[in-house]
């Protein structure tokens, strides 16, 4: 059951105003994104249309704080076929940036933060990758920049903890 | 005999390779391939060591930063004065994006470049393009002079392609190059090797990677499907282009074999490596060593001594 008290009618308003989420309020929950979506076919806790009438209603809580906004995997399927032009995986990731914000930042997310402030990269290239480039005639890749650390760092991605689980 | 173009030719393509985060350490094979079809094709490739990863993944947490890393790399590359190839197809997809939506908003580069100067002493005029790898080979080099540059007998192959999604999607950033829901190139550029491309239920599925983080079962969940419809076809092996669908269809094999209580043993070829043989070039210099699911019976059935 849902009460209407719970709701927070602004929150479709905030999601619009964040890159990627403006076309929230033109889905009018035909569910074309489920029907042709990869994840929805093996689980049944990821379903595009039921978050987006949930965050249109207002139900903020429920929804920044869940797992299933994480969910998306960018295939872009339902991005092509929605006929009202929602843009969902982009509307997923503003959901996911204002979720973030707010203090909702799934473990597997902070850890690819701290290897990307690490080495810049996912992977972190060592002197065993760059000896075996070697002997493969490969050039050298620069087995870490500072520079992308700095970028999360001037953003409040990384040093203090600001992002709490 | 087919003269080949001079490779010093100004005419002749000319990139900086973007290796993202996946290549260098989980699928060397891919970029050696990729660089050797390259010189074979007379398509020149520089390297900017000091690239880092496109951003991709921080898009999820914060959009800016994810454009702030993208900028970072596209000021390296137009400080060398050439366009960006990648070999990961997210890749391509993310820089891609993050290139429109700068050199879209003029008030939003100004931001990009004020921090990007201050916080990194670069500057990004917004003048680098990105494409795909497989789209310089389909696109600059051709299936027609593909074709013409085949020397071995591939005819008794039978393939499936797997075009993935941020190759041909989102439409809005890549221009219709391609009907997303009826892609063409890869099978094309397959049969140009002189190997059958086949049809099969789903082709345009997900490999699942994009979750792989998140939810490792419901990744392998997706990515078994598609191996389910190919095993259904008996196809020889499956042929892609992107570091991360290779992960959940080749490095994860063995998982989701183990997980279903199934077996599958399908070779995975990246396009490159495929190319690669047809023209006649030695396995050993396509990487093909490197697969992990080694295509043994593939090599044997065209007479080429396995890797």
């Amino acid at each position: 059951m849902i009460h209407s008290n719970t709701l927070d009618p602004n929150f479709k308003f905030l999601i619009a105003k964040e890159p990627g989420g403006e076309n929230i309020k033109r889905c009018f929950s035909c569910g074309t994104c489920s029907v042709g979506c990869p994840i929805r076919e093996v689980t049944e806790r990821y379903n595009p249309r039921r978050i987006i009438r949930m965050a249109l209603l207002g139900l903020k809580k429920d929804v920044l704080q869940s797992e299933f906004i994480w969910l998306c995997a960018s295939c872009y399927t339902c991005f092509e076929r929605c006929p009202q032009d929602v843009r969902i995986p982009e509307l997923m990731n503003a959901i996911r940036n204002i979720a973030v914000r707010e203090g909702f930042l799934p473990p597997s997310m902070r850890m690819q933060l701290e290897l990307l402030s690490s080495f810049g990269r996912l992977l972190e290239i060592t002197d065993f990758e760059n000896e075996k480039r070697k002997t493969l005639d490969l050039p050298p890749v620069q087995a870490k920049t500072e520079d992308v650390k700095k970028i999360l760092e001037k953003l409040g991605l990384h040093g203090e903890e600001k992002v709490e689980e | 005999m087919v003269k080949k173009r001079s490779k010093s030719s100004p005419s002749n393509p000319q990139y900086t390779l973007f290796l993202g985060c996946t290549v260098p350490v989980r699928v060397v094979n891919y970029e050696i391939s990729a660089r050797r079809v390259a010189k074979e094709l007379g398509i020149h490739l520089a390297d900017i060591p000091e690239f880092s990863c496109c951003g991709y993944p921080v898009k999820s947490i914060n959009h800016y930063a994810y454009l702030l890393m993208a900028a970072r790399n596209f000021a390296l590359a137009e400080k060398k004065g050439l366009p960006i190839s990648t070999l990961c197809s997210a890749c391509c997809g993310a820089l891609t994006e993050a290139n429109h939506e700068i050199q879209e908003d003029k008030s939003l580069q100004k931001r990009i470049n004020d921090d990007l100067y201050q916080w990194l002493g670069k500057r990004y005029e917004g003048e680098v393009r990105v494409t795909h790898f497989i789209r310089v080979l389909q696109q600059e080099i051709g299936v027609e002079r593909i074709v013409e540059e085949i020397k071995s007998d591939l005819s008794s192959l039978h393939l499936a392609p797997h075009y993935g999604c941020h190759y041909t999607k989102p439409t809005t950033i890549y221009g219709r190059i391609e009907d997303p829901e009826n892609p063409k190139s890869l099978d094309e550029l397959i049969e140009a090797s002189g190997a059958k491309s086949i049809s099969y239920e789903n082709k345009l599925q997900c490999c699942g990677g994009g979750v792989l983080a998140i939810d490792e079962s419901v990744a392998l969940a997706v990515a078994r499907s598609k191996l389910d419809h190919i095993r259904a076809h008996q196809a020889d092996a499956m042929v892609l282009l992107c570091p991360f669908c290779n992960i959940m269809y080749e490095s994860n094999q063995r998982k989701i074999e183990k997980v279903y209580g199934t077996e599958y043993k399908l070779p995975v070829l990246f396009y490159p490596q495929l190319l690669g043989l047809a023209m006649g070039i030695d396995p050993d210099e396509l990487g093909l060593k490197m697969n992990r699911v080694r295509p043994t019976e593939l090599l044997k059935k065209l007479n080429v001594r396995a890797g």
